[in-house]
Order: structure tokens, then C-alpha cells, then sequence
């Protein structure tokens, strides 16, 4: 109970502005001692949120049964053809999933003219500013561990940047176009996918080519999906600023006070 | 007139066509045809002749005259070659070239001579004059195994070397012979060519997959595949998609037409569809993988086997950085302590 009887003021040199404010009575005195005042700044709007997570889950849904596509489960006989239409639902999964993460991608595009600053960064890469290639730079060697401290950044730091731009702009681009295309295959000559993507497969040729550039490219998001989720968790535990919680609640909290 | 309702059902045209193709089979002056093979196995021609509806006599004999085929007509050395330069002088800008085979470039063409000449010659020399030609077969339309990866004769599909005449590609390896015959049928009925799909096929027989019409489609929807052969699903007919059956991405009427007057067709029979209508059927990796090996990485490794040993490598990297983030943070926070100490 002493411990939480709050502590006189300017203790150790510190001026202690927690001593009044209204903590709960579990505070004690090595969390005072140790509170900071943080700044934090809005970065991601509604929308962007919004997309990131029905992206999230329609690019699960899509590796999942696109694998599943490519490699079918174990063929199982629950009825008579007519009565089973398991491999017909995994395809319709696929499919409706990727309609949600098309749908998306366009609103998304949409938002980065509508919404901030920071919901344009994904579409570019500020390639002829020689300050950003120093801040690559910076970033890379804080990854390295050449650095003890990496910068402070609202958006996303430049390396994530490239990450977002090749992965998610020009790697969901691919898989949108060559996904159409093969959908375009199954919905028929004529038809409106067939309109928009027949020249594409006819420049292909073989659409074996097309398949097998949709499945890699699978394996290229999947690998997106391990590098971001790895650096989102780290970034959060050792930089200087909240990484998970704003892609929850738009906020980015920063953890010290520091101007430089 | 049996034949003719047959091939007026074939191309998709109703009841009142019948008479039609009729009439024009009996009225119409023959259409004269050069028939010229290059780098070829003459399994078109093979296929041509087992045409049940048409037959080939009747096409051959009554639709069109066929005033030279090196591997059919009775002539032969210079007989024949007088021949084909005859019925170019004679119908200029109205015959047909029908070519099966395709000319190989590499060494001035060296790699097929046919008449004492290169045969690239011999196709140019041909189809100068000519209405439209017809590129029977994967040799003509696409290259077929004599162009597969490395192409040693270079050998090049004729829509490479004639860029100046109507192509009608009828790609199959060898094509359907009711669809070769329907084609000249077509033809012959209407005076103009069949309307092509984007990759110049006659749209009639080539605007759906097997897939689209396979009889064993709906086993691939309820997700009932052939695991190996021989296995219980193959002998209850359970679709080949797992057998690496091409009938998803190959475009051609066998699931509709059959072969041999409607007798079968591969997947009919128990094996998977090759694919052997499409561009470069033989570089796209096994006829029995379903996600086939890409060459493109210099060793055999299909797509789940680069994106999975990509994916172990950034895993093992991403689980090495973390280590060292961990270490790191650690030291730091051990440091942080010291200095307070100190500082205290």
C-alpha cells in the first residue's frame, strides 16, 4: 500500500508531472520512475486500416486455395459427382476472395488521392530524391545492427517503402492482371474478363505460362507476408515507435521525446 | 446430304445451312489447293485422310482440287514441281497453300530441302499468289517438337515467314480430322474465311477448352481426381487434372468432336489431354505435372519448390535476425542498467 501513496515531485532531478495526474493506484514508484511522455501522430485514416485488413485476410484466403487449386487435397467421396462440389467451392473461394482484394486494391487507389500524405506512399517510390536514397541507406544499416537507434518516421520507414511498392503495388498488380486472365479462361471467349484480358493471353500463347506465373507469384507474396509480419513485430518491440497498434487504431505513438 | 447436316452441325450453323453446303458442293468450281510439307511428321495428313464427315475422298475429290501434295498426288520429281509453278501461273491470287510443317531458317534453310530447294524458298514461292494459307497442324501454327527449346534448325511457324496473307492456324499435333475438313468446308460454302479467335484460329472449333466440355468435369468440380494410375479413381473415369491433363489451358474441339468418327478421345481413354494444340506444348514441362517445372531457374525445380526454398531461405534469415535483435536488445538493456547504476 506505501507503494502507492504518490511521491513528492522533482525526485532524483526528475520532474515527475505523473505525481498528480490521475494514475490508477497501481502505479508504483519504479513505474514513475520510468513513465515517459510521449508524442503521437495520426497517420492512417479509417480506410486504410480498413483495406489493410481486408486485404490481409482476402491475400490468406487466396494463398490458401490457390495452393489448394494447384495441388488439390486428396480426392474424397462423399456422394456421387453431381452431389460434391468440394473442389468447386475451393475454386469459388479463390475467386470471390480475389473480386474482395480487387475491389479493394481500387478503393485503396482511390483513397491515395482522397485521403493524406501517408496513404500515397505505397504507390511510389521517390526515386531521384537523393535525402531518401540517404535515409535507405540509414534504415539499412539500423537493420544490419550497424546502428544502435534508427530514425523516427510517421509513415513507413523507406525501406518498408520499397517493400510496400514492389510487393503489395507491383506484386497484387500481377496477380490481379494474370489472375483475371485465367479467370477470363473459365468464363469464356466474349465475355467481359475476356474482353479486358484476352489479348494478354494470347500474347502469352499457352496459359500453362500464366499458371505458372500466378503460382510463383504466390510464393512471392507469402514471402512479403513473412518479411512484413517479422518486421512489424520487431519494429514495434525495438524502434521508437508503435508499429502494430496503428494499423489498429491510425495512431503512431512515439516512445521518446528526443528531437533528433 | 448426311454429310452435309453433319458438317453444318459441326460448324455451328443450323438446319437451313444443309442445303446450302449442299448446293455449293455440287455447283461450285473446285477450289484449287497447294499442299506443301516442310519440317513435318505427316500426321495431318494421316488424320486429313480419315476424315468421316466429310470424307476425304469427297473433299479431295468433289470440294476441292488438290493440284499438289508431294506425299498424295501420283506425280513425283520434276513432274510434280511443274506442277505446283502450273497452278500458281494458272490461279494466281486464287488458290489456297496449305501448309503442313514449318521451314526451319538456321544455315539458309539447309535443314530441309524439298525439290532440290530449301523449302523456305519452296513456301515463299507458294504462297506469294496465294488467297489465304492454311497452317495445318503445332508445325505450322506454333513450331511443334522441332522448334521446342533448343530449336537447333531454327525452325519458325509460317505466320513468321508470311506476314502478308490471311493465316488460318489449325493447330493439333495432329489437328481433328473432321475440323481440318470442316475448315475447307466452311471455306468453300461461304466464300471467305472462318472468323479467327485472337490467335488466328477458326473460332468454331477453337473458342473453348477441353475443359469447358469434358465429360469428366464434373468429378474435377466435386473434387474427385485420378491419384495415380491404374488407381480406384481411374478406373471409376475421376478427372486427370492431378495427372497433369492440359485440358484446362488447351484450346481445341476433342471433348466435343472426338476422334476416329466420335469413337474417343485421349482423356477418354485414361490419359491426360498434352495440350498438343497450344504455342509451345512441349517447353511447358511434363505432360504429367499439374505445376510443371520451370526451366527458367537451370535446374528442375517446379514453382512450390522455388517458392518454398525462397521462403525457407527469408525464414531462416528472418529467424537469424531475430536472434541477433534479441541478443542485441538484450546487451542494450543490460548497458542501460550499468549506466543508471553508474549514474546512482
Amino acid at each position: 500500500m506505501k507503494d502507492n501513496v504518490p511521491a513528492p515531485a522533482s525526485a532524483g532531478g526528475r520532474v515527475d508531472v505523473y505525481s498528480t495526474s490521475p494514475l490508477t493506484r497501481d502505479a508504483t514508484d519504479a513505474d514513475r520512475a520510468t513513465v515517459r511522455r510521449a508524442t503521437s501522430v495520426y497517420v492512417y485514416e479509417v480506410p486504410v486500416r480498413l483495406w489493410h485488413w481486408i486485404n490481409a485476410a482476402a491475400i490468406l484466403t487466396l494463398c490458401v486455395t490457390g495452393y489448394l487449386i494447384g495441388s488439390p487435397l486428396p480426392s474424397i467421396e462423399m456422394g456421387e459427382a453431381t452431389h460434391q462440389f468440394l473442389f468447386g467451392y475451393i475454386r469459388f473461394a479463390h475467386f470471390a476472395a480475389a473480386m474482395v482484394m480487387t475491389v479493394g486494391f481500387f478503393g485503396r487507389i482511390y483513397w491515395a488521392f482522397a485521403g493524406n500524405s501517408h496513404a500515397r506512399q505505397m504507390f511510389y517510390i521517390p526515386f531521384w530524391r537523393k535525402d531518401w536514397w540517404e535515409e535507405v541507406w540509414f534504415e539499412a544499416r539500423w537493420y544490419m545492427f550497424l546502428d544502435s537507434e534508427p530514425r523516427k518516421y510517421l509513415g513507413h520507414n523507406p525501406l518498408a517503402q520499397v517493400a510496400m511498392f514492389m510487393f503489395m503495388t507491383v506484386g497484387m498488380t500481377f496477380m490481379t492482371v494474370t489472375g483475371f486472365a485465367l479467370y477470363a479462361e473459365g468464363l469464356g471467349q466474349g465475355s467481359w474478363a475476356d474482353m479486358l484480358f484476352g489479348p494478354l493471353i494470347a500474347w502469352v500463347g499457352n496459359t500453362m505460362v500464366l499458371y505458372q506465373a500466378h503460382h510463383l507469384g504466390m510464393w512471392f507474396i507469402v514471402v512479403f507476408m513473412m518479411i512484413h509480419i517479422y518486421a512489424a513485430i520487431r519494429e514495434d518491440i525495438m524502434s521508437r515507435q508503435s508499429m502494430v497498434s496503428t494499423m489498429i487504431s491510425g495512431t503512431r505513438t512515439f516512445k521518446d521525446d528526443r528531437v533528433d | 446430304m448426311k454429310y452435309c447436316s453433319l458438317t453444318a452441325a459441326a460448324l455451328g450453323l443450323g438446319p437451313a445451312f444443309v442445303p446450302k453446303i449442299a448446293h455449293a458442293m455440287e455447283t461450285k468450281p473446285r477450289t484449287p489447293v497447294i499442299w506443301v510439307h516442310g519440317l513435318e511428321c505427316t500426321c495431318c495428313s494421316e488424320s486429313f485422310i480419315r476424315s468421316a464427315h466429310p470424307l476425304a475422298k469427297d473433299v479431295v475429290l468433289s470440294m476441292i482440287s488438290l493440284d499438289y501434295d508431294d506425299t498424295l498426288m501420283a506425280a513425283a520429281g520434276h513432274q510434280a514441281e511443274a506442277a505446283m509453278m502450273d497452278t500458281i501461273e494458272r490461279y494466281k491470287g486464287n488458290y489456297i497453300l496449305a501448309v503442313e510443317g514449318n521451314p526451319p531458317l538456321a544455315e539458309d534453310g539447309m535443314f530441309c530441302i524439298s525439290g532440290g530447294k530449301p523449302f523456305v524458298e519452296k513456301l515463299k514461292t507458294a504462297a506469294e499468289h496465294a488467297k489465304a494459307v492454311i497452317s495445318w497442324g503445332a508445325c505450322a501454327s506454333y513450331g511443334c517438337v522441332q522448334a521446342a527449346k533448343p530449336n537447333p534448325t531454327q525452325a519458325t511457324p509460317v505466320h513468321k515467314v508470311i506476314t502478308d496473307k490471311p493465316i488460318i492456324k489449325v493447330p493439333g499435333c495432329p489437328p481433328i480430322a473432321e475440323v481440318m475438313t470442316g475448315v475447307i468446308t466452311y471455306m468453300l460454302t461461304f466464300d471467305r474465311l472462318p472468323e479467327l479467335d485472337r490467335q488466328g484460329r477458326p473460332a468454331m472449333f477453337y473458342s473453348q477448352r477441353i475443359h469447358d466440355k469434358c465429360y469428366r468435369r464434373p468429378h474435377f468440380d466435386a473434387g474427385q481426381f485420378v491419384e495415380e494410375w491404374d488407381d480406384d479413381g481411374a478406373r471409376k473415369g475421376y478427372c486427370l487434372y492431378k495427372m497433369g491433363c492440359k485440358g484446362p489451358t488447351t484450346y481445341n474441339a476433342c471433348s466435343t468432336v472426338r476422334w476416329n468418327e466420335g469413337a474417343s478421345f485421349p482423356i477418354q481413354s485414361g490419359h491426360g489431354c498434352i495440350g498438343c494444340s497450344e504455342d509451345g506444348f512441349w517447353d511447358q514441362g511434363s505432360f504429367y505435372d499439374r505445376v510443371t517445372d520451370l526451366t527458367q531457374f537451370g535446374v528442375e525445380a517446379n514453382a512450390d519448390q522455388v517458392g518454398l526454398a525462397a521462403a525457407g531461405v527469408v525464414g531462416g534469415g528472418i529467424a537469424a535476425h531475430a536472434a541477433i535483435s534479441a541478443l542485441k536488445q538484450a546487451q542494450k538493456k543490460t548497458q542501460t542498467k550499468v549506466s543508471e547504476n553508474e549514474e546512482a
